[in-house]
Parts: structure tokens; sequence; C-alpha cells
């Protein structure tokens, strides 16, 4: 059990440390490979979680896709832009709301805890059985939605284009 | 180790976006900011449904579901944000305000 501990300490630090490097960088491309950073830190608190599938989906959709479309959408409009462009004026507020969460959430579960160490297991074949029998309609309505907003992506950059 | 830990990192990293949110001021790193929200989601629903016996394969399902509609999500936003740059020349947020009145 302390094995895991140990793994988990580290997986959270990376996934922690990147997303307040995304929070605080002040170049939007360094933001943007610290966010891979902490999601593939994300993926090793999957796959500690036993969701093998989720963490390949990770790996792949986040590391793969989002964060390459990002690069590519700041090296199509211009980088310098972004350099000036940091924080606004409500970023005490901000930061104030933001801990004042985390510790309310924090309070809430540790104040839940039933100590249950226990790890229901999930077999790969199992995920794909109910995926496609007891959800097999949402799993249909979200490639309805990927494919209405892959239609509405193309629309909408199309239409800055004609002015 | 028990579900608190994930809990907590979760809560952790949803905070941190929600700052990322409130407090830039590029379209860009808002949208950064919300995927670090919607990270902290699917980990709060694998890790409740590992730790739930009958649930153990509703919350992965979920959190496939989330996956997609943050794709589809960050397609449209930056489409979005290139038709945007296009017209106004820029990706501040603070300067959008088109559709305020």
């Amino acid at each position: 059990m302390t094995e895991s501990l140990i793994v988990f300490s580290v997986l959270s630090l990376i996934s922690v440390a990147g997303g307040l490097g995304v929070v605080f960088s002040r170049n939007v491309i360094h933001a943007t490979f610290l966010l891979l950073v902490s999601l593939m830190g994300v993926a090793g608190i999957f796959l500690l979680l036993l969701a093998e599938f989720l963490a390949l989906v990770q790996v792949l959709i986040y590391g793969g896709a989002i964060t390459i479309v990002v690069l590519f959408v700041i090296m199509l409009t211009k980088s310098e832009e972004f350099q000036s462009l940091v924080d606004n004026r409500q970023k005490p507020i901000a930061f104030l709301i933001s801990i004042a969460l985390f510790v309310v959430m924090t309070f809430a579960a540790i104040s839940a805890d039933n100590g249950n160490t226990v790890r229901a297991t999930l077999k790969f074949s199992d995920l794909g059985d109910s995926l496609f029998t007891d959800w097999a309609i949402p799993f249909e309505v979200a490639s309805l939605v990927l494919l209405v907003a892959l239609i509405g992506a193309i629309v909408i950059s199309k239409q800055g284009e004609e002015e | 180790m028990s579900l608190v830990h994930f809990q907590i990192l979760s809560a952790a990293l949803f905070s941190i976006g929600l700052y990322g949110v409130l407090a830039r001021r590029s379209a860009v790193l808002i949208l950064l900011s919300i995927e670090l929200m919607l990270n902290a989601v699917n980990i709060n629903l694998i890790a409740f449904s590992a730790y739930t016996e009958s649930l153990a394969s509703t919350g992965q399902v979920i959190a496939i579901f989330v996956i997609t509609v943050a794709a589809a999500e960050v397609g449209l936003a930056l489409a979005i944000i290139i038709n945007l740059f296009r017209s106004k020349g820029s990706v501040d947020i603070d300067e959008i305000d088109v559709m305020r009145w």
C-alpha cells in the first residue's frame, strides 16, 4: 500500500505542478506544453485507479490531438499578441475564490471519508460490453455530437475567411 | 490509500483551473484551464467508480463521454477563436463584447 502512495504522490505532484504552470506561465506555448505534462500525470493517476483504457485514451486524445490543435491555433494567430495578454484585474478575487473552493471541497471530502480502501477492478471487455449495451444510445449521441462539432468548426472557421 | 486522496487531488486541479478561467485574459489560456477542470472531474468520476463496487463501469463510461465532449468543445472553441482573431485582430476576452448588448 505504501508503494502506491508514493506513486500517487509523485503523479499528483506532476499534475498539480503542471496545472500551476498552465495558470501562472507568461508564455502561451509554455502553458500548452505544461498542460500536456499535467494531463500525462492525470493519465498516470488513471492507471493507478486501474482504468487502463481511460489512461490510453487520455494519452491519445490529449497528448496526440488537443495539445497539437491548440499549438496549431497559437501558431496561426499572432504570437506576440499573446505575450502581452496575461492576467486581468479580477486576479486577487479569483485567487481568493479558488482557495476558498479548494478548502471547502477538501473539508467536505475529509469529513465524508469512510476509510474504504477496497478497489474494484474492471475488465477491459466488461467496459466495452457496458458501453455497447447499457450505454448504446448515449454512445450514438456522442458520435453525433462529434459530427456536429466537426461540421460546426469547419463552418465557423470558413465564415471569417470570406469577410 | 483511499478515495480522499483522489478527491483532494481533483479539488486542487479544479481550483487551479477555476483560477485560470477567472484570471486569464487570453481566450486560448482560458480554454486550457477548462481542460484542467474537465480532467479534475474525470479523476473524481473514475475514483468514485473504482471505490464503489456496484458502479464499476458507470464512472469510466461517463468519463469517456466527458473526454468526447471535451474534444468537441476544443475543436469548436478554437474555430471561434480563429474567427474572432480574423474579425477583431485580438483574442483578448475583455475586448470581445459584441454579444453583450
